[in-house]
């Protein structure tokens, strides 16, 4: 009824091409933003902060830069993890070797190094395709995290191996560091997410986007109709190993504070995001989101019902999600191997006829 | 001889024992894959559900045991009697079995003709529920593994390698045993699929789907077999590197180690799975020796899948793979 088209007339060029071309959906949207910042900022405290939040923004930010590569790009990659690691350090080294700079600058540095570390790991993509590529991945994951654990340049020679991220102020408040307020945490990751999602969603419906597209789809007769593979695929790489560099990054300054590499940038997490994006649905920057929000939200959700309702073991619990992700990603290939995105379009499209069912 | 070398030499023969061992690992991905083009990532949390649900037979644990205490209330942990060795093999091997054919009537059976990465994806799934499932049923904790395989300093090799060289290896009789039981195993297996009418079925199926399926080959049937026969080689590698290092929570990782392997033997060969992994193991033991103390150590963490992208780069069907053909 209120799901149309009709009556939303389109009158220039520019509004028949917005991101948002039915209004409901832009309302919907702008609703998001306003609530985003009008009002969680005001009513955050540090537990939906640090447990819910601030992660969920974090993570869809490393979603949206594997599904850039995975999803629309078509290359699997294992190694997100090893990529979080390198931008994690990146920004570690230059919050201690150059204490006047600002955190925006710093985290826009890590994403470029990031980039440059992701493209020379996505070379072989030129010879090497489905998950034997898959696997070559998994040399960036297990040979980065090596790297830092092993070279103490990285971790500025501490004792313990770990990097600690020292309190940095932006506009007069303290972003990382033990000081930091919820709520100013929690706009930065904001800032980034909304400007990073802007930019991946007009980079993936723009030139490149469309040639990422036509190499998933099938890589040698997208060379034959003119796309530049080795261009495609390692502007691939290079944005999406951005954005999980700026995804490693904010978990380590924003979120955790300290990090010892193994544990935080370790396999599990290159998984957890590539589950992410399956449930999430790849090809899709909506399925980033909803992808990020299901896998942070479902530990917590458990939590509160298995240990705190019904009072079982918190280990118990554990293995119960892991039970309950397995199955769920079983259950979400076989029913649907689109994910929530797909979901989530049926449903715009099933009300857009409503009340008819035809 | 010099030093260095003897060294050498024993160094490389520990690597081409540690390369059987992944070589164990490796067969099951390859059995699998060649017959339903599916790549089993969960090829590991089975050795590792296998290796739990041995242990857990042979000292009569009772399975779910948490579970039915904490819902309950109850404290019940064991039945109160042991399954000796062989009994408890045998019953692992049909909890395998009966793994294969759950997997493939809930899971595999809806995702034929999906695409390999979706299968990919759905067998990662399938490792984090069985990891689940495997630590619900028997706990989380590292159990010793102990099936009465021989242990420790190999004496005869050590006397023979005295004799020679003055200097006695150290061979672990653990790592002969695993040797001879691959050998074994993997002769078994081609036998099996030379001479025997599954096997031939089974051949049949992995040469071409719907060829097989209009013969009358029901693929169900050959599904679950290989994925019993994969459950089999996982029991197998479960109870090799269970006694090795205990039944934890890592042992479904050397899965992963299995993947560079795959990768230099071509994912479709058996002799490759082997060779493959004889590569890695002794790649990697040199290395470590070689250029390890020099950066820091712990080189074997990456060095497999370094040493199998860069080969892939040079042929990226692996050694003895077939040669990819692409068609638009």
């Amino acid at each position: 009824m209120f799901y149309r088209e009709a009556g939303d007339f389109k009158t220039s060029y520019a509004d028949d091409s917005q991101t948002f071309p039915i209004a409901f959906d832009r309302y919907r949207y702008y609703f998001v933003l306003a609530v985003g910042l009008g009002i969680i900022p005001f009513v955050i405290t540090d537990y939906w902060a640090s447990a819910i939040l601030i992660p969920f923004l974090i993570y869809a930010i490393a979603a949206i830069g594997l599904n850039i590569l995975t999803g629309y790009c078509g290359q699997v990659s294992l190694g997100t993890g090893g990529f979080m690691a390198v931008g994690a350090y990146t920004s570690y080294k230059l919050m201690t070797a150059f204490p006047w700079m600002d955190m925006v600058t710093i985290t826009l540095l890590s994403g470029a190094m990031t980039a440059m570390v992701g493209v020379m790991f996505g070379l072989p993509s030129l010879r090497i395709k489905g998950f034997y590529l898959a696997v070559a991945t998994l040399a960036a994951q297990f040979f980065l995290v090596w790297l830092f654990n092993k070279v103490p340049w990285f971790y500025n020679y501490s004792a313990s191996g770990q990097i600690t991220a020292p309190e940095r102020l932006l506009f007069g408040h303290a972003v990382t560091g033990p000081n930091a307020e919820a709520w100013v945490k929690y706009l930065f990751c904001f800032a980034f997410v909304f400007v990073l999602a802007w930019v991946a969603r007009n980079l993936t419906r723009g030139a490149i986007g469309r040639q990422w597209m036509a190499i998933r789809d099938m890589d040698i007769a997208a060379e034959i109709i003119g796309v530049n593979p080795l261009r495609a695929k390692l502007s691939a790489f290079a944005v999406s190993s951005f954005y999980v560099g700026i995804a490693g990054a904010l978990l380590f300054t924003v979120y955790l504070g300290a990090v010892e590499v193994g544990e935080a940038y370790g396999i599990q997490k290159s998984f957890l995001v590539l589950f992410m994006i399956i449930i999430g649905g790849l090809g899709s920057l909506f399925g980033s989101f909803a992808g990020a929000a299901f896998m942070v939200l479902l530990p917590v959700a458990l939590k509160v019902l298995l240990v705190d309702t019904m009072g079982w073991d918190t280990a118990l619990a554990t293995h119960f999600q892991f039970v309950i992700v397995g199955g769920l990603i079983m259950f979400f290939l076989i029913v649907e191997p689109h994910g929530l995105a797909r979901l989530w379009s049926l449903a715009k499209e099933k009300l857009r006829l409503w009340p008819f069912p035809h | 001889m010099p030093d260095q070398l003897i060294f050498a030499m024993e160094v490389t023969l520990n690597g081409l024992l540690n390369g059987v061992m992944y070589a164990l690992v490796a067969l099951g991905f390859v059995l699998i894959f060649k017959a339903s083009g599916i790549f089993n990532y969960a090829q590991g949390v089975m050795a590792l559900f296998a290796a739990m649900t041995l242990v857990g037979i042979q000292q009569g644990r009772v399975p779910f045991g948490h579970l039915i205490n904490e819902i309950f209330g109850t404290d019940i942990h064991y039945f109160g009697w042991e399954v000796p060795a062989l009994a408890a093999i045998l019953l692992t091997a049909l909890v395998m079995i009966g793994f294969a054919i759950l997997a493939q009537q809930f899971v595999f059976r809806h995702l034929v003709g999906q695409e390999p990465i979706i299968l990919f994806m759905a067998t990662i799934g399938l490792a984090y529920f069985l990891e689940g499932v495997s630590d619900l049923m028997w706990g989380s904790e590292i159990r010793n593994l102990d099936v009465g395989i021989p242990q420790g300093i190999n004496d005869s090799i050590d006397a023979v390698t005295f004799d020679l060289f003055g200097y006695g290896f150290f061979i672990d009789n653990l790592d002969v045993t695993a040797a001879i039981v691959a050998a074994i195993l993997v002769g078994g297996l081609i036998a099996f699929a030379q001479y025997t009418k599954q096997g031939r079925a089974m051949r049949a199926v992995a040469d071409d789907h719907q060829a097989a399926l209009s013969v009358g080959i029901k693929l169900d049937y050959v599904w679950v077999l290989v994925w019993s026969l994969a459950g089999i080689v996982a029991l197998v590698a479960g109870i090799m590197w269970g006694s090795k290092s205990g039944v934890q929570f890592s042992l479904s990782l050397i899965a992963l180690k299995a993947l560079p392997v795959l990768m230099l033997g071509g994912f479709t060969s058996i002799p490759g799975a082997i060779i493959g992994g004889l590569i890695i193991g002794v790649g990697e033991a040199l290395f470590e020796f070689a250029i390890g103390p020099m950066i820091g150590g712990a080189t074997e963490n990456w060095f497999a899948y370094v040493l199998a992208l860069v080969f892939l780069v040079f042929r990226p069907q692996g050694l003895f793979g077939e040669k990819i053909i692409e068609r638009v």
